[in-house]
């Protein structure tokens, strides 16, 4: 019980990290994308790369801290692969989204972005192959905090946790303190007013991509550390991403972050009750029963 | 001889199925423009559903109700039916992705439910044993499958009679309506919502329908045949064929169907054999590039959908353009 507990709110914290980039671009962009978890597996995968040659190139940083199975090298590998995903959800929007905005409806970028996923899902396992694999080789033993009840935490997920609270946290200070932030709620609000006032429409467009891209990609490394890196990971996770967006609302960042650790309690508390193999069919009855009850979600406005 | 022939009746057969399940995701998303993500849900509802209505009860099975084949497809495609009734009931009302997004969730939990609920869809393992009427009279399997293929053309060709003659109807013309602009018929006191529902439902039971041939030709289901994948084929069926006319969507079913098999075969027989894994990935690589150029560079189709014009309008009154559109109405 208390595990499972433990387990939703850590799940919940990934998928908030997620959610918040695909609730802005299906709120400003206005289509469901569904190669948004995409950019998770791919956030994890550069993480890994660029890990292994940081270590390779600054033998120091093979080093773990404290007690973690992180080293520095993968830290700073997540920062650089912030940066790659974020870049590279632009060039796909480049690449293919925009041109689809200007002739084609929304529903033709649903579709699109059904194919995209497929695309970027099956290249990275064509890259690194079809079996999963993990930042760090070695065994890491779980603390058990508790024994009746069980309770088995590892210090990796406790930095997970910490780590996606204090990223939610800056993003709160951004959205509420800068310039950015209320350029955002402008252009969410009422594009036309605040291109008038200035807001490069275009310009807000690129930010959301980078800053979905990149709070993607460490999510996509958080689950990687708490799981294992596959390829599947995309696959994996988009309905429980769109369930977390849907609770919170199309366009609620706030809900968003409410919604994952929503969905991540709901999907693990369900446990209790089903057996494990129905877990991947959760999100979709969180889905069904939040459209019939309440469809603007619990944060979303009623339009 | 024999072996090419046999296959060639092996691919047609399954091309005519999957074009069935292509006609039914037309009339929802090239009339109506209803976004169903979650196609294999339908198609393995069918499935399923004639094995388990029409399948024998075997050891450790609670379902198997032995009813004889016709009522069996009808059972599977009202089963289709169903699911679509309850999914749309909730969704054809909201935002339009909600119903791509929800869709897409019935696909994951019908194939989840179909790899956990032991007991009635096999599992992991399947439902197989099933007897196909006529099988032992004919006695020969490659006759029958002979006959078998001739007997999916037929349904095919009904099928598609059924859904051009839709299609010509002014309950065409109001599907159409409701893609183009929701409000303008819902100001001639039409109800968008309710026909959605209707034309979300009948796409449906058409999938389920090409899942229930699609499972007798095998004599056997599994989860394996209904993966996400299976929808994102039949997409790039529809929209290669040209979304709205029906001609294009079988079309499009044989020339990706080609494609997928062609591809298959050629990877398998030249790629190397550390390759060899791979066959699989590279091949949704090739779905999702035909999606996306597709889309990007041929968006209606091979087929382009025509326009069809109310023979009430007074044609001498049209511009010259308008002559154009005569000429494609065949008038």
């Amino acid at each position: 019980m208390i595990q499972n507990l433990f387990d939703g709110i850590l799940v919940g914290s990934i998928l908030s990290l997620g959610a918040i980039g695909l609730t802005m671009v299906m709120h400003m962009l206005r289509f469901a994308n569904f190669s948004h978890a995409e950019l998770l597996s791919l956030g994890a995968y550069v993480a890994l790369v660029f890990d292994k040659l940081l270590e390779l190139m600054v033998p120091g940083l093979s080093q773990t801290i404290g007690g973690l199975s992180l080293t520095f090298s993968l830290i700073l590998a997540i920062v650089i692969s912030m940066g790659v995903t974020g870049v590279s959800a632009i060039i796909i929007d480049w690449l293919v989204f925009r041109r689809l905005r200007d002739s084609a409806g929304p529903l033709s970028m649903v579709f699109a972005s059904f194919g995209v996923a497929l695309i970027v899902r099956n290249l990275i396992s064509l890259v690194f192959g079809l079996k999963s694999k993990l930042y760090n080789e070695e065994i890491v033993f779980a603390v058990r905090v508790s024994t009746d009840p069980l309770l088995l935490i590892k210090l990796d997920q406790v930095f997970v946790l910490g780590m996606a609270l204090v990223i939610m946290l800056i993003f709160h200070f951004v959205l509420s303190r800068t310039t950015f932030g209320y350029a955002l709620k402008a252009v969410s609000e009422n594009p036309t007013l605040a291109q008038v006032n200035g807001v490069r429409l275009a310009h807000m467009i690129r930010l959301i991509w980078l800053i979905g891209g990149g709070l993607a990609a460490v999510a996509g490394v958080f689950y990687g550390l708490n799981n294992q890196v596959s390829f599947l990971m995309g696959k994996d996770l988009v309905l429980s991403l769109f369930a977390a967006v849907i609770v919170g609302g199309i366009g609620s960042i706030y809900g968003a972050v409410a919604g994952g650790f929503l969905v991540g309690l709901a999907s693990n508390m369900a446990l209790l009750i089903l057996p494990s193999g129905y877990k991947p069919a959760v999100p979709f009855l969180i889905i069904l029963i939040i459209l019939s009850i309440r469809p603007m979600g619990l944060f979303g406005e009623n339009k | 001889m024999i072996g090419i022939i046999s296959y060639l009746v092996f691919f047609l057969t399954i091309g005519f199925v999957l074009a069935i399940a292509v006609l039914g995701l037309n009339l929802q998303w090239g009339y109506t423009g209803l976004f169903n993500g979650g196609v294999s849900a339908f198609f393995g509802a069918g499935a399923y559903g004639v094995i388990l209505f029409g399948g024998s009860n075997k050891a450790g099975q609670l379902i198997g109700l032995g009813l004889p084949y016709p009522f069996a497809v009808a059972g599977a495609v009202l089963l289709a039916g169903l699911l679509a009734l309850i999914v749309g009931l909730i969704t054809t009302r909201l935002r339009h992705d909600y119903l791509a997004i929800a869709t897409f969730g019935v696909a994951i939990a019908v194939e989840n439910f179909a790899r956990n609920a032991g007991p009635i869809t096999g599992g992991a393992k399947g439902l197989r044993g099933f007897e196909r009427p006529f099988e032992s009279a004919i006695n020969d399997p490659f006759w029958f499958n002979l006959a078998y293929l001739i007997f999916v053309l037929v349904v095919l060709i009904i099928v598609y009679n059924i859904l051009e003659s839709i299609a010509r109807s002014p309950y065409g013309r109001l599907l159409r309506a409701i893609r183009e602009d929701e409000v303008a018929a819902q100001s001639l006191g039409k109800s968008p919502a309710r026909v959605r529902h209707q034309a979300f439902i009948l796409g449906s039971m058409i999938m389920g329908l090409s899942g229930a041939l699609y499972a007798t030709f095998y004599a056997f289901i599994s989860p394996q045949d209904i993966l996400p994948i299976l929808t994102f084929q039949i997409w790039s069926m529809l929209i290669v064929g040209g979304s709205g006319n029906n001609r294009g969507a079988v079309l499009g079913t044989l020339v990706v169907w080609a494609g997928w098999v062609g591809s298959g075969w050629a990877l398998t027989k030249f790629a190397p054999v550390e390759a060899q894994l791979y066959v699989g990935t590279i091949q949704f690589i090739m779905i999702g590039l035909i999606i996306v150029l597709t889309l990007l560079t041929k968006p209606k189709g091979l087929l382009p959908e025509q326009l069809i014009i109310s023979h009430s309008l007074d044609w001498t009154e049209s511009d010259r353009d308008c002559a154009n559109c005569k000429k494609q109405v065949g008038l």
